[in-house]
């Protein structure tokens, strides 16, 4: 059984500070693991599309549009499990 | 009690006291009736009215697309007070000078846009009421002395809103819009105006009351607003999302609520385009969909036409300063798809040239539109007002001179032309160079900044800077986005930014944009 929390913990730091260099995060706001990226005001209707660019190129996943969709893709901890999934998927398959 | 002559919220309680149980709004995992929609605005009215606010005075909703919002607005209506929008992407800055312009009474807003709005409140002397909602501790609610939570607000009050003091000529809403002197305007519409702009529109979409209308814009843009205004005045169903970063959301939603009606912007179409599953989702509901902020590429109303064959799809052009000008019906897409269409129902328009007369079909003149939908003036902005409403041919009357320039064909089609001023429009909405480039200028280390549009597949425009360092001074690309970023509504951050030696004139030293836009 693959345990994935190593990984998991190493890929929550690189999508932060993906998001703190490419995005505004208010001084006074704590990026939370949890916390919608949308309702903080870190990301927008195209910022969304940054962040896919880089999940795809930093981790070698396809994102298909199917899973386009908040429980993915608006918060650290969502992009950090939607990736370990994709990742584990991929393993299966080969 | 039957109001004969409605105001803009009667459009809510007639609904409320005819379909009390259905559905009205759909918002995230929250189903709430027209009931509950009556009773907990006038539960907001009441405490407004409560807390000092009176017949005329503004109250500001700073928030997203949320149940609160929509509640929040309905209430400031029954309060006798004038919204004001404020989009939640508003920085600090942009925050303060609108509570400056417009002197709210009251701020109904969210505990996570903190940040923002703590400091330009506790400086607005105007403000006598506050409620929040979401999350706030007790001592930054302390802090803010005329505030409340939300869910206290809303206790008391529920049964009979306060008693109405407006007539209908009476301000109903400010909508702020962007003006190329870098200053927003905040566009005073009264409730005649809205009540107007919304029949007409409802009359050429056919909306009525088994509609389920899919909102994925802000409800500060007016384009938004009135989404949820026609809704609820059918007593139709509105689904509201946050925006459209998530297209599969939007999707699924649409098959899941059996959405009929899908206003979108060309950058949401875009990234419709993009999506290479689309094919896969239900969207039978759909009977029509609506663009306007920009003109539609002919390939997305390919891509419609193939992806929901059976809807409408309605392009359409106006501006804040009278909602909305022009459609083309459906049926005249395929034949003049460059078109933005004919004067909406109980609207007149026609150009003018520089000498102020008419222009004959086939020419190019400035666009004035006549109708109960024109803005009573900028709020507080006397000259700009004077610039935009001229007398019109009848006595007292007042006409809008747009600043847009077009050309009507022989058979009364309008179509767009451009701009008489630099107004870049990005993701459908409207952003002043001026506005960008005060921005820029205000950060440390750069000397002048001068901004343009350029055409981006997604955007429409892409907001281009280009800046020029202070001596000594090193600029780096990133660090002046972020700067932007602090300042800024995210669409109004330039997409590049070039740090250039110094910037093209003209001969008589005036700056030379299109030398800019030339490829270097």
């Amino acid at each position: 059984m693959l345990t994935l929390t190593e990984p998991l913990s190493a890929h929550r730091e690189q999508v932060r500070d993906f998001l703190m260099s490419n995005f505004y995060v208010p001084e006074t706001t704590v990026l939370n693991a949890n916390d919608s990226l949308l309702e903080q005001g870190v990301i927008d209707s195209t910022g969304v599309l940054e962040v896919i660019g880089f999940i795809e190129e930093t981790f070698g996943i396809t994102v298909e549009d199917s899973e386009l969709v908040p429980e993915n893709l608006d918060s650290i901890e969502g992009i950090v499990r939607y990736v370990a999934r994709k990742k584990s998927r991929m393993l299966v398959d080969d | 009690m039957h109001e004969p002559i409605p105001l803009l919220h009667d459009y809510l309680i007639r609904s409320a006291r005819e379909l009390p149980d259905k559905v009205a709004l759909v918002c995230g995992e929250r189903r709430v009736t027209y009931a509950e929609l009556d009773a907990h605005s006038n539960a907001i009215a009441n405490h407004l009215q409560a807390t000092g606010v009176v017949r005329g005075d503004r109250v500001v909703i700073f928030g997203d697309n949320t149940v609160e919002t929509v509640v929040g607005f309905w209430a400031a209506l029954k309060a006798n007070a004038i919204v004001c929008l404020v989009n939640p992407l508003t920085k600090r800055g942009k925050l303060e000078y609108l509570l400056n312009d417009c002197s709210p009474a009251a701020m109904i807003t969210d505990g996570h846009l903190r940040h923002i709005f703590d400091e330009p409140a506790r400086a607005c002397r105007s403000l006598s009421s506050i409620i929040i909602s979401g999350e706030i501790g007790d001592a930054d609610l302390a802090e803010l002395h005329v505030a409340v939570r939300w869910k206290r607000a809303i206790i008391a009050g529920r049964d009979r809103a306060p008693a109405r003091k407006c007539i209908d000529i009476d301000l109903a809403t400010i909508v702020y819009t962007s003006g190329s002197t870098g200053d927003p305007k905040g566009v005073m519409l009264t409730h005649r105006n809205m009540l107007t702009a919304c029949t007409s529109i409802s009359s050429y979409l056919s909306i009525e009351k088994n509609d389920v209308i899919l909102n994925v814009l802000p409800l500060a843009f007016d384009y938004g607003l009135y989404q949820m205004i026609m809704a609820f005045g059918a007593g139709a169903r509105l689904v509201l999302e946050r925006s459209f970063a998530f297209p599969a959301q939007i999707l699924i939603l649409i098959a899941k609520e059996g959405v009929t009606g899908l206003p979108g912007v060309p950058t949401l179409f875009a990234m419709l385009s993009g999506l290479k599953s689309i094919g896969q989702y239900d969207l039978s509901s759909l009977r029509y969909v609506t663009n306007t902020g920009a003109a539609l590429p002919v390939k997305h109303i390919r891509m419609l036409r193939e992806l929901v064959p059976a809807a409408s799809i309605y392009s359409m052009y106006g501006l804040t300063e009278c909602k909305r000008c022009t459609y083309l019906p459906p049926e005249d897409i395929d034949r003049k798809p460059l078109s933005v269409g004919i004067a909406i129902p109980n609207t007149e328009i026609w150009l003018i040239d520089e000498e102020d007369n008419r222009v004959d079909p086939g020419g190019i003149g400035q666009l004035v539109v006549r109708g109960a939908t024109v803005m009573q003036g900028y709020w507080g902005k006397p000259e700009a007002t004077a610039e935009r409403l001229r007398p019109g041919p009848l006595p007292g009357e007042n006409v809008l001179y747009t600043g847009d320039y077009c050309r009507i064909d022989d058979e009364g089609y309008l179509y767009f032309v451009g701009r008489s001023d630099e107004i870049i429009k990005s993701r459908g909405e409207k952003v002043a160079p001026r506005e960008v480039e005060n921005a820029l200028m205000s950060i440390s280390g750069v000397r002048e900044a001068a901004v343009i549009g350029v055409p981006d597949e997604l955007l429409g425009e892409a907001i281009k800077a280009f800046v020029v360092p202070e001596q000594g001074a090193n600029l780096d690309e990133k660090a002046v986005q972020k700067e932007c970023q602090k300042r800024l509504e995210s669409f109004m951050v330039p997409k590049s930014i070039a740090i250039v030696p110094s910037l093209p004139r003209t001969d008589t030293q005036k700056l030379n944009k299109r030398a800019l836009q030339l490829p270097h």
